[in-house]
């Protein structure tokens, strides 16, 4: 059966929020999202698309190719990199396991941050000066080539806070 | 598959002890790791998953006592959050799994004994989560009027338990006792608009209530200040936005707090200055438009132990809280709140306690923290107990987020995948898993639900949601559940 193979490799995107009837809220639509049914194929010239390396959590680089506007977890999921646990929310900004780590010039030139995403980005483990929500940074061409980095562990501080409690 | 008719005779508790005869017949299949998971919530899932995305022979068998999946992600988790039960997803595809089988209607420890499973499988972990709720173990405490936070939220979400609770929201003011973020819950459901409720999967009885309810206030109590509440900050920024309601916050509390919160790690940090900008500084337009015209109200009282709930004059319910007034010793997270001798007293005709959830033991072999309520362990193997582990909230007790639990429950299958690699579980020692236990469980009378009976559960309640609006009715009775499966 096709399950087994499917397992996490699945690409939640085809999965659809629909089938639970939850919509995806706070979804970031990026402008050029790739967010589209199955059979909506879009031709895309080469210089759409975009070249990330991941740095995961044991060191090793996933090198994938996204199309500008797509979302890091778009990225993430439609090339089913191998991230532990990364998207669970599948981008509604309702946990904080998209985490990434820019590099400087790269974190310079992303979109300004919500309060919500800050909201979220605070309870994230590993919290660094270049740390954004992968769900909700678009890619632009400018960032190709760019290397971003796994936090070691996606832990939240909120357990670090909740153990810290004297009772 | 495995030929176990044999086996499955074994008399209870005697699963360690199989016959040669069926011993012999298991040498000839190549091995699997067999793997059990007790409770089908977040760590049970995400126990699951690891194994079985980082070991491609291991089997893996999800035992819950309900008869439908997800544990506090569809018992816990407030309905106006339908983003975070988005894990529902990948926990489906988990269970899809050829490698995954999915046993719902088992309660372990009383259908089948943890003994049991690990005479039938190479490795068991226990994920029940923490089903207890913690007592305040205040005079009073027992009055009608005053509910747990964990009976209230089951009601409101449908855990079959709760459906009976008829919480009387005739008064005008709610207390809950505790800051946390389920204390947030409970004041947004107690006033939010009732119609973003009905757009949510909140139970039809929840929602009835609801709309007849005439609370108009409520005070969430902690026993210690304002920078040691527990909930976190996007609860707080949607309370301070909830439509309707407007915060009744005591500048006195805050000023000052800026201050004293500048050195503190960020989310602490921000979390204050939220807090201190709805107390101290005038609103934007929008906000300020929405507090004047709000006709329910919310507040925060801090350094206030509860002491008794005091009855109402004839003595039928709860009618008031009496709490000590506290200080601060030491500073911080770990301030302890001391008594001042002072005490002061609430009315209100309803109470919640929310102080925390509590895991319970489910079985007399396995070793149980009483006062902490965990399973003693180290990176999820049980103490002293090989081939025996834990994940989740009766691993690390009742907090932490579903991101907490799901890196917890991947360190615990990581000690699991170790241990299977180091040879530490004997499983080239074939064991017959679930086989076995079905038919124990077929002797006891127990009928175990699938994860394709849980998907007609879940369709029948999806279509009965999509007929009054809603992303599904849950169906609030075990056996309306089981017959529907039985169909
Ligand atoms: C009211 C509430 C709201 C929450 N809201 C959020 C939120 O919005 N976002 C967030 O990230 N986190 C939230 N959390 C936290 C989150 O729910 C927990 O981190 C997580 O559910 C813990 O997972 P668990 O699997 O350990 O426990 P549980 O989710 O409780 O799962 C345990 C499972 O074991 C089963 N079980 C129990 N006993 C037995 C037995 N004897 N035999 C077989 N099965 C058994 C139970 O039925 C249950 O299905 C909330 C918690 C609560 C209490
Ligand atoms: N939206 C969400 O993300 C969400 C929603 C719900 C729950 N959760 C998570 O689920 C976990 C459980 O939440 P929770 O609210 O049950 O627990 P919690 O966060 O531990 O909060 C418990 C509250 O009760 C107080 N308390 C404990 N014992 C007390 C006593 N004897 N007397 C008076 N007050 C007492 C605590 O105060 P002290 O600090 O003084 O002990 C604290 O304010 C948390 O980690 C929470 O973040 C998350
Ligand atoms: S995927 Fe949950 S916040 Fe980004």
């Amino acid at each position: 059966m096709a399950a087994a193979n499917k397992l996490l490799g699945i690409s939640r995107c085809l999965l659809g929020s629909s089938r639970l009837g939850v919509p995806a809220v706070r979804t970031v639509m990026c402008p050029r999202s790739s967010r589209l049914g199955p059979g909506h194929i879009r031709a895309f010239s080469s210089e759409d698309k975009v070249t990330v390396k991941f740095i995961n959590r044991d060191g090793e680089t996933l090198v994938a190719q996204g199309k500008v506007g797509e979302s890091l977890l778009d990225v993430v999921v439609e090339k089913n990199l191998d991230i532990d646990g990364f998207g669970a929310c599948e981008g509604t900004l309702a946990c904080s396991t998209c985490h990434l780590i820019f590099e400087d010039h790269i974190f310079q030139q992303l979109d300004p941050i919500t309060d919500e995403e800050m909201d979220m980005l605070d309870l994230a483990y590993g919290l660094t000066d270049t740390s954004r929500l992968g769900c909700q940074i678009c890619l632009k061409k400018s960032m190709n080539g760019m290397t971003v980095k796994v936090p070691e562990s996606v832990a939240d501080v909120r357990q670090a806070v909740d153990m810290g409690k004297s009772s | 598959m495995w030929g176990l008719s044999r086996c499955l005779r074994v008399p209870r508790g005697r699963l360690l002890l199989l016959p040669a005869g069926v011993q012999r017949s298991f040498s000839s299949v190549s091995p699997t790791p067999h793997i059990c998971i007790v409770g089908s919530g977040p760590a049970g899932f995400y126990t699951a998953q690891h194994i079985l995305r980082h070991n491609p022979q291991a089997q893996v068998d999800i035992y819950e006592k309900l008869p439908v999946p997800f544990g506090l992600v569809r018992f816990g988790v407030a309905p106006d959050h339908p983003e975070v039960k988005n894990v529902i997803n990948t926990f489906t595809q988990t269970a899809r799994s050829e490698r995954c089988t999915f046993l719902g209607n088992v309660t372990v420890g009383r259908d089948v004994t943890v003994e049991e499973l690990q005479g039938a499988y190479h490795a068991v972990v226990l994920s029940y989560g923490a089903e207890d709720k913690r007592e305040l173990g205040i005079p009073g405490e027992e009055l009608p009027g005053v509910h747990s936070a964990r009976d209230f939220v089951g009601w409101y979400n449908g855990l079959p338990d709760n459906r009976h609770l008829h919480p009387d929201l005739s008064c005008d003011t709610a207390v809950i006792l505790g800051q946390g973020n389920v204390a947030l819950d409970i004041a947004r459901i107690l006033l939010s608009p009732v119609d973003i409720l009905r757009k949510t999967d909140i139970t039809q009885t929840a929602l009835d209530a609801l709309s007849q309810s005439r609370i108009r206030r409520v005070w969430m109590v902690g026993r210690r200040g304002p920078l040691q509440v527990a909930f976190t900050i996007k609860e707080l920024r949607e309370m301070i936005n909830l439509p309707g309601t407007r915060p009744k916050l005591d500048p006195a509390d805050y000023v000052g707090l800026e201050k004293a919160s500048k050195d503190l790690p960020r989310p602490r940090k921000r979390l204050t200055e939220l807090l201190v900008k709805a107390a101290l500084e005038k609103p934007g337009q929008k906000v300020a438009a929405n507090w004047a015209q709000a006709e329910r109200e919310w507040g925060l009282r801090f350094l206030r132990s509860p002491l008794a709930v005091l009855p109402s004059e004839d003595g039928k319910r709860a009618a008031r809280i009496r709490l000590s007034v506290t200080r601060l010793e030491g500073s911080g997270e770990t301030a302890v709140a001391v008594p001042t001798g002072q005490v002061e007293n609430i009315s209100c005709g309803l109470i919640f306690s929310s102080i925390g959830y509590k895991s319970v033991s489910i079985s007399s072999t396995v070793p149980f923290l009483p006062q902490q309520g965990v399973i003693p362990n180290s990176m999820g193997r049980v103490e002293g107990i090989p081939g025996l582990y834990c994940s989740g909230w009766v691993k690390r007790g009742p907090t932490g987020v579903i991101t907490t639990t799901m890196t917890d429950s991947f360190d615990t299958a990581q000690a699991i995948l170790e241990d299977v690699q180091l040879g530490a579980l004997n499983w080239s020692e074939p064991r017959p898993g679930s086989v076995a236990i079905r038919e124990l469980l077929h002797l006891r009378g127990i009928q175990p639900v699938s994860f394709s009976d849980w998907e007609k559960i879940d369709e029948a309640e999806t279509a009965k949601g999509l007929a009054v609006g809603k992303p599904r009715e849950k169906i609030l009775d075990t056996e309306e559940m089981l017959q529907l499966v039985c169909r």
